[in-house]
């Protein structure tokens, strides 16, 4: 018993149990997602997540521990973010076509994303620090993080509010847009992409090819327009 | 080897973009100087094959990549304990206006997207890709 609890002690500070928890988390949450059929409820990253979390808390692990291994993960974000270059590209004639709609949407959808939530929060009478970590919160995490840094606000808790904006877009999304009746899967997927940048792309990626390709564009965008304003906003 | 070659592509932009951030004071974050480098250098031809090597796989995998930081959330139970209820209400109604005003927007200024997008979805997009993504969606 000694040697197994050894063994454990050994192994869970070691970066391969970081790296291969969250492999396995994700391809066990995945292949449930599959299993489900892709309901939105399902997705892979909040399962994956939690699961992690409980396991962090459960088994007294602590996070820099576990980052240690995760990070060579956590580290594909910033060539992730380089890569949305070609589907921007590959949409350039789109792009080109229709510069103005889409620029005006995603402008307009980022600021009522942004504004809106630093608007609630305020009033909502949270800390500045939190508003200020929740301002660029449609934005993919890695560039989130460094845009919460320039404003005043806490890059890891801008990272954690960034995946969460992802997952509510990601699972809550086609409610809304039966709701408010958009089925263009091109609106649909710019408008997840805008609003809930990775995660909801990924997830308008499996739904549809051609959502799954807005999403990209609008992600980019996004990335693009929020690194260019927000510290300009941010200083008014 | 083109994935290869495409990773290492990528690599480079960011380097090149971290190194434009920090030395030269362009206000922009390091891997989004790299995006903008990148989209420069598709101008050229030969790079094309190998970034769509290496982009098309990272990308698909996209969400796995925030799991990570997303686990993150067990150092900020604290502040979550604190004020969790009021910053669940300021994500979830935000995230709504940000997917309904884009929405809107775009169906207002762009009756016709449902009817013309999937054509030229099909003209630009590589033909195994529309394949593996109709098959996806059985």
């Amino acid at each position: 018993m000694s040697a197994f609890v050894e063994l454990w002690v050994y192994l869970s500070a070691t970066p391969l149990f970081g790296l291969t928890a969250t492999l396995l988390a994700y391809v066990l949450a995945s292949l449930i997602y599959e299993r489900v059929g892709r309901a939105p409820w399902a997705n892979p990253v909040l399962w994956s997540v939690v699961s992690l979390a409980l396991l962090l808390k459960l088994a007294a692990i602590d996070y820099p521990v576990y980052f240690s291994g995760a990070q060579f993960i956590h580290f594909l974000l910033g060539p992730a973010v380089v890569a949305l270059a070609w589907p921007l590209w590959q949409r350039r004639a789109a792009l080109r076509q229709r510069a103005g709609v889409l620029l005006l949407a995603a402008l307009m959808g980022g600021l009522a994303a942004g504004g809106s939530a630093v608007g609630l929060a305020w009033m909502l009478g949270l800390p500045i620090e939190v508003v200020a970590s929740l301002a660029p919160k449609s934005v993919t995490a890695p560039v989130a993080m460094g845009l919460a840094e320039q404003i005043g606000g806490i890059p890891a808790l801008a990272a954690v509010f960034s995946v969460l904006t992802g997952l509510i877009g990601a699972v809550t999304a086609k409610l809304l847009f039966d709701l408010l009746r958009i089925d263009a899967p091109a609106i649909r997927g710019f408008a997840i992409g805008t609003a809930s940048h990775g995660v909801g792309a990924a997830r308008a990626w499996q739904v549809h090819p051609e959502a799954g390709a807005y999403a990209a564009l609008a992600l980019s965008l996004q990335v693009l327009l929020a690194a260019l304003l927000l510290p300009m906003l941010a200083r008014l | 080897m083109e994935p290869l070659k495409g990773f290492t592509c990528l690599l480079l932009c960011q380097s090149l973009g971290e190194v434009a951030a920090r030395l030269l004071g362009v206000p922009l974050p390091g891997p989004v100087i790299g995006l903008l480098l990148l989209l420069a250098l598709l101008q050229w031809p030969a790079v094309r094959a190998p970034v769509e090597a290496a982009a098309t796989p990272l990308l698909h995998h996209l969400s796995l990549l925030f799991v990570p930081v997303g686990v993150g959330v067990v150092v900020h139970l604290g502040v979550i304990a604190q004020y969790g209820l009021r910053m669940a209400v300021a994500l979830v109604l935000s995230t709504w206006v940000g997917l309904a005003v884009t929405a809107l927007v775009l169906k207002a200024l762009w009756p016709s997207a449902g009817s013309e997008a999937l054509q030229d979805a099909e003209l630009s997009e590589p033909a195994h890709a529309v394949v593996a993504a109709k098959g996806l969606e059985r």
